[in-house]
């Protein structure tokens, strides 16, 4: 698959800031492509390079070959965006604000069916400064929809959404998926990018920290799978001589990390075998969310170094 | 250029103003009042025409009765005619409740048709100023009438008085030109400064830039809807006066090349002092440095042949002057070639400063 979207140690600096420090990486056409990072990481600003609407300060991006800040025009035919932040003029509804952009990109949208996809339908002829937060959002994504781009870049899109509209955006992105359009999103809800994307990157203070699939990240990064059972303290104590396995006790809950699948009989046996009192047990994998906390929380302690930096 | 994105904009400014409705009403009532204000405080009370004694010494020649029945028509001064001995006229006049007077020499027609100098004398009363100066001005304006009429404007009929403020036309008449200047100039500057900056700050401009819409395309298209705000603006003017005060304005097609370049200049120039400016507060500065010396010093409220010479110096560096006179030109005078001359400046003007302003305005941050 050819690259839709290709960056080369990008730098950005904002005076002595380097916001963004040195990014490398790449967007299959295609694929949807998550980029993770606490606030501040840079993910606005890399995303806003590849936009065409901030200039690199040092790197080399390409977006659809084409060079975002030099070839903007022809760029922005190509490609949908939701700023973050997203705003609009205050007295135009969304049926107009689409039909707006239809005539602008010269394509003919059906704007009831697209705010229809969006979930905003009910809303089409509200003006933008009674909508809610939420539903301007839906707006941005559904104008970021008219021009029918090959590569959709989606800023945080469902911050601020409730549960049932954040669903429907996420079967819009299965759905652009489904097209061939390429998603560049961005997110803070890390369920959201372990759910949809094919990629993931996490950036922080400018340097990308780790990428892959949702899942090499976590085998990479997470802790092993776990055993964990509802129990006094005193079985941890009991365990821990016994079994050779890390042990840990956490709000009232004790477990026990598998170095192996196999180690779990041992385990249960060994509970059993203590004879003291537990309720209920299960098995606990690392998310991708606890990967991100535990990645950001060693690189500020300083005891992991950005993947550029280790390779 | 896209027409079709130009009209798609221009649909989007003009809902976004029309859907709000303080500023739709203010825009709409505004010229009125300020067209009322400005007529009720300068234009006296009642606005009734200035009397003038006459005293025709050209024993009611027929030249001397055109004289004073065009004099009579600028409805700026009200002739009666009256026969009282010549030598005693001042001090007849001082004993009268009106005494600005006007004297028509002997020989007047006859010298007239001979081309030859012949003096109307004005007598002034120096406690009313202002009526005294409206006489002055509409006898030298009908003067100045005949003299062109008469000998392609070499001087024939002379004013022998000091103090010419000329004036052939009542106040309101000079306060239409004005004012539809003031709100070619106040509406799109103000409120161009205001959208450049607010606009960049709310990521509106970001959100375009993302679009095809071209920066001249969006320039050309708020342009076109204040040209649009301006002809309506400027009939509510000129219906104002006319009913409000019976203002005598020609309405011509000369006038419309003014209320398109006009609008043109100033959208572009508002656009630019926005787009200079880093931040909405001193944007707004920008603009008001830019407009608050043009908005007194053009010819809007007071003519700049009124001014002190070094001020009117000043004054025509200012293009809103070349807008007003320009309309003035056509409005009172019928000056076309003056008028095209006014045109001229002000679009060579607007055409630079519409292309400075999309030069300097960027939708995105470098
Ligand atoms: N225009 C700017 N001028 C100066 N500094 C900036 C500018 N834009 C961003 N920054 C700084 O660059 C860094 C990265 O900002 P960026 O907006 O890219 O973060 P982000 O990852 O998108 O954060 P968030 O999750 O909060 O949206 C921040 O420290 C921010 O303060
Ligand atoms: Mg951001």
């Amino acid at each position: 698959m050819a690259d839709a979207i290709v960056v080369d140690h990008l730098v950005k600096r904002y005076g002595p800031l380097a916001a963004v420090a040195g990014v490398s990486f790449h967007v299959p056409a295609g694929s949807v492509f998550s980029f993770l990072g606490p606030n501040g990481a840079g993910k606005t600003t890399t995303t806003e390079i590849l936009e065409g609407l901030r200039r690199a300060t040092d790197g080399h991006v390409s977006v659809l070959g084409l060079d975002p800040w030099t070839e903007a025009a022809e760029l922005h035919r190509r490609i949908g965006v939701i700023p973050q932040d997203f705003r609009f003029f205050e007295k135009i509804t969304p049926r107009e604000a689409v039909e707006y952009y239809g005539s602008l990109f010269g394509t003919q949208p059906r704007p009831d069916e697209l705010l229809e996809r969006v979930q905003l339908a009910d809303k089409a002829a509200s003006r933008f400064d009674t909508l809610s937060g939420g539903q301007k959002q839906k707006l941005g994504l559904a104008l970021a929809l008219t021009n029918r781009p090959e590569i959709c870049f989606l800023d945080e899109p469902t911050t601020g959404l409730d549960p049932t509209a954040r669903r429907a955006i996420w079967d819009v992105i299965r759905s652009l998926k489904s097209d061939g359009v390429t998603v560049f999103l961005t997110t803070h809800y890390l369920e959201e990018a372990e759910l949809l994307a094919d990629q993931v990157a996490i950036i922080h203070h400018g340097r990308i920290i780790a990428s892959g699939t949702p899942s090499e990240i976590i085998s990479a990064h997470g802790r092993p799978e776990r055993l964990r059972f509802q129990a006094p303290p005193a079985l941890a104590d009991y365990l821990r001589p016994r079994l050779g396995l890390p042990v840990t006790v956490a709000d009232g809950r004790v477990e026990v990390e598998l170095s192996q699948k196999s180690d779990a009989l041992r385990v249960l046996s060994a509970v059993e075998a203590s004879g003291l009192p537990w309720q209920t047990f299960s098995t606990v994998q690392d998310t991708l969310e606890d990967v991100f906390v535990r990645l950001v929380g060693q690189m500020d302690d300083g005891t992991l170094k950005s993947e550029e930096a280790a390779a | 250029m896209r027409p079709g994105r130009i009209v798609a904009d221009l649909k989007v400014v003009t809902r976004s103003y029309l859907r709000n409705p303080v500023a739709l009403f203010f825009s709409l009532l505004f010229p009125i009042i300020l067209i009322a204000l400005f007529g009720l405080i300068f234009s006296g009370v009642g606005n009734s025409p200035v009397t003038v004694q006459v005293l025709n010494l050209d024993d009611n020649s027929h030249v001397s009765q055109e004289f004073l029945s065009a004099l009579n028509n600028t409805s700026a001064v009200k002739v009666v005619v009256v026969s009282t001995n010549a030598s005693d006229f001042a001090s007849w006049l001082g004993q009268n409740d009106d005494p600005v007077g006007l004297v028509v020499p002997d020989g007047f027609a006859a010298n007239y048709s001979a081309r030859e100098t012949t003096v109307v004398t004005v007598y002034t009363d120096p406690e009313d100023a202002q009526d005294s100066g409206v006489v002055l001005g509409a006898v030298q304006g009908v003067a100045n009438a005949f003299n062109l009429r008469a000998a392609n404007g070499t001087e024939i009929v002379g004013l022998d008085e000091k103090n010419v403020g000329s004036q052939v036309f009542s106040y309101i008449d000079y306060l239409i030109p004005g004012l539809i200047g003031f709100s070619i100039l106040t509406s799109p500057m103000f409120s161009m400064v205001d959208v450049a900056a607010s606009y960049r700050k709310d990521g509106i401009f970001r959100q375009l830039s993302l679009t095809p819409l071209t920066r001249a395309e969006w320039l050309t298209s708020h342009f076109l809807w204040y040209m649009g705000l301006t002809f309506v603006t400027a009939g509510i003017m000129i219906g104002a006066g006319v009913v409000l005060f019976g203002a005598h304005v020609n309405v011509t097609v000369g006038l419309i090349p003014f209320l398109i370049v006009g609008p043109l200049f100033f959208v572009s120039l508002g656009m630019l002092a926005g787009s200079v400016a880093k931040t909405p507060e001193s944007a707004a500065l920008i603009g008001n440095i830019i407009t608050f010396p043009m908005m007194f010093l053009s010819g809007t409220f007071f003519q700049v042949s009124a001014f002190p010479a070094a001020l009117q110096s000043f004054a025509h560096i200012l293009p809103l002057y070349y807008v007003i006179d320009g309309m003035n030109q056509v409005m009172l005078f019928s000056n076309t070639s003056r008028a095209f001359y006014d045109v001229l400046i002000v679009l060579v003007g607007a055409i630079v400063i519409f292309l400075l302003a999309i030069r300097f305005f960027t939708w995105r941050d470098e």
